[in-house]
């Protein structure tokens, strides 16, 4: 793992945290209304996709997508004034938390409607397979978005005509409030991908590298001409499913055991912190492979505390600013809405 | 030059002329390749573009249809062909939730250059499940366009304006229309898409309709005539938007309104119809706008009950006539 993918991720994970527990603060505020979904605790996921992605490569997303949106690259300005339905969102205000879009950089949306991302995904894999392009789709949903007949519909089209679509399960266990043991008969989701001849697995979530490394592999695979590609990723949010919701039907002990031992941030910080490995870790891998361990932690590390903490000031002053972005930011007007309904009507008049 | 033909095959023209245009156009959807479509229209197609523009798809109405407003916020332009309206009600997320709403929500950053054709209606005895149409539910949807042409001339124009269109285009055809016969010019100018058709002068009525009513309404106009009333018919062409103006135009000479539809007249496409016109025309009608409309009953397998659940010219001409004695 090169040093400098492995700081920027983990700053991108600091500015996802960061945005997000701002974005809850304005909700709070109410700055910010209608359904707000967070990302604390899956910051891992994305990131680790995302920075495994090429810039020609498309991204089609959920209604849990701010993140998504940030490490692609869309300034957190545009989107947290999406966010309060500002004119200068990046979808103008007509769109919200749930419906970020960023054509530039190949943003293809949030979706709110479960399992709507499959075919979206699959119709833009198709555009780049008939037109032999080297481009992939990343397309991203939840655990519980696999018990719709979109999931198995297109996970069929794309096996079967070999479209270059890398699907990421973003399984958190929780599909609003059921537990996953309680909404699927088959709880290790990536297996519902042998069903296509999808080549899946299932990799730890709350843990960057892991997840980079597995889409990285992924992505070779589809840009190798050897189709659709699927990763399972386990992880947990720490916050209710959207502000609407407090999260009383997950355990308390559950909730403070991912947020104590399984935060990501906390696990991407101790991987790029330059340490040499203690004691009872080089116990614990067992003498043959202690200098693979030390090599990699060495090579992957050398970021210092200051350096960590100047980190988090910088992503902390960047949200901050996008907060004051969005607030200074005028309001749409009914034309502007009717100018994104008509956006393609080519100048022709109705009647 | 005009020449005769079937309304498949204007439809078929419209495609291929289309396609060899611009290598971006794809045909998706059941039995549209190598079979040639289950009504003709793909025909030809699949031998002359290949597999990749000319789709074979699984039964999955649903995500092909979100295949194609995928394919279309990149760039291509999707054809989808749904077998039956009846089966659209599986693809209506894709129609109504993303096909009209991607552009909007996205702030007008992505075109939407897909169209959505459907064969629909009241065909023969194929039962309940088989003989209806969508109209009503897909006129309530900002985003959408909905063309309904009736003749060979108008299916060829309209198809190839809603391929050429950035806007998410819903095609209802009917399916007791793909085998009629109507004069096909390819050279003439197409009027704009939405305009409606003024089909046949008069003074006494106008009669307001589209699709394959069109046909039952000016039967009924021949017939009226020979009573001594001239029955002005409209065809819509395109349920959204309506070309309200030349329904007013027409009324400002006639002053009264039947509607006639297909479908089942509660909360149908006539009632918007309806409305529109009494909003716009209240002062100048001489009576209430009338509606000829299916029963509100699903459609019976039964031929006899098939028949009289629907318009017929009888029905047309008596409705007619009452309303000029109102």
């Amino acid at each position: 793992m090169e040093s400098d993918l492995l700081k920027k991720m983990l700053r991108d994970m600091l500015l996802a945290r960061a945005f997000e527990e701002r974005a809850a603060q304005a909700y709070a505020q109410g700055d910010i209304a209608g359904f707000l979904h967070l990302y604390p605790g899956e910051e891992a996921v994305g990131v680790g996709v995302l920075h495994a992605a090429e810039p020609a490569d498309y991204v089609v997303s959920t209604y849990r997508e701010h993140v998504h949106a940030l490490v692609r690259g869309v300034p957190a300005s545009t989107v947290m004034a999406e966010l309060f339905g500002r004119k200068t969102g990046c979808s103008g205000g007509m769109g919200g938390s749930m419906h970020l879009f960023d054509r530039e950089r190949r943003f293809m949306g949030g979706y709110a409607i479960v399992g709507e991302t499959f075919p979206v995904a699959t119709g833009i894999g198709y555009a780049i397979a008939m037109r032999e392009l080297p481009e992939a789709v990343i397309c991203f949903f939840g655990d519980g978005a696999v018990n719709q007949g979109t999931f198995h519909e297109s996970l069929n089209m794309a096996a079967l005509w070999k479209l270059p679509v890398l699907f990421v399960c973003e399984n958190n266990h929780y599909q609003i409030g059921t537990e996953i043991h309680r909404h699927s008969a088959v709880a290790e989701v990536y297996k519902r991908a042998c069903g296509y001849r999808i080549p899946a697995r299932r990799v730890d979530g709350m843990d960057v590298l892991t997840v980079h490394q597995a889409a990285q592999e992924a992505l070779a695979q589809i840009r190798a001409g050897n189709g659709p590609q699927f990763i399972e990723c386990e992880t947990y949010r720490f916050r209710g499913h959207s502000m609407a919701d407090p999260g009383s039907y997950r355990p308390r002990v559950e909730l403070q055991a991912f947020e104590k031992n399984e935060d990501p941030v906390k696990i991407a910080i101790a991987e790029t912190a330059a340490a040499y490995p203690s004691a009872e870790q080089i116990a614990a891998v067992g003498r043959d492979n202690i200098a693979s361990l030390a090599g990699s932690l060495h090579r992957g590390g050398h970021i210092s505390t200051a350096h960590l903490d100047a980190m988090q000031a910088e992503v902390a002053a960047q949200v901050e600013e996008a907060v004051r972005f969005a607030a200074a930011s005028p309001e749409p007007t009914l034309e502007d809405a009717q100018a994104a309904l008509d956006c393609n009507r080519q100048g022709e008049v109705l009647v | 030059m005009a020449e005769a033909i079937f309304y498949w095959q204007a439809l078929n023209r419209a495609l291929d002329t289309r396609m060899a245009a611009d290598e971006s156009i794809v045909v998706l959807g059941e039995d549209v390749g190598l079979y040639g479509g289950s009504y003709r229209v793909t025909e030809g197609l699949y031998a002359k573009y290949g597999e990749w523009r000319v789709r074979d798809t699984p039964i999955s109405e649903g995500s092909f249809t979100g295949l194609g407003v995928g394919a279309a916020m990149v760039g291509l332009r999707p054809v989808v062909e749904i077998m039956t309206i009846n089966f659209a009600l599986l693809a209506l997320d894709a129609i109504i939730n993303m096909a009209a709403k991607i552009p909007f929500m996205s702030g007008g950053q992505f075109p939407m250059p897909l169209v959505v054709r459907m064969p629909g209606g009241v065909a023969k005895q194929l039962a309940a499940q088989h003989s209806q149409r969508l109209e009503q539910t897909l006129m309530n949807v900002p985003g959408l366009r909905i063309a309904v042409p009736a003749t060979p001339q108008d299916a060829y124009w309209q198809l190839c304006q809603a391929i050429s269109s950035d806007e998410p285009i819903v095609l209802l055809e009917h399916e007791l229309l793909y085998f009629s016969k109507g004069e096909l010019d390819e050279s003439r100018p197409p009027p704009p898409m939405h305009r409606a058709e003024l089909c046949r002068p008069g003074r006494n009525l106008t009669i307001v309709t589209y699709s394959r009513m069109r046909d039952l309404a000016l039967k009924a106009a021949m017939q009226l005539a020979e009573t001594g009333i001239e029955a002005e018919v409209i065809d819509l062409r395109s349920l959204r938007p309506i070309d309200w103006d030349c329904c007013v135009a027409s009324l400002e000479k006639t002053h009264r309104l039947l509607i006639v539809e297909e479908d089942s007249g509660f909360a149908g496409a006539g009632a918007e119809i309806s409305a529109g016109l009494t909003e716009r025309c209240f002062a100048i009608l001489d009576a209430p706008p009338r509606r000829v409309a299916a029963e509100e009953l699903p459609i019976a397998y039964n031929a006899a009950l098939e028949a009289a659940s629907i318009p017929q010219v009888a029905d047309v001409v008596r409705a007619s006539q009452q309303l000029c004695r109102s």
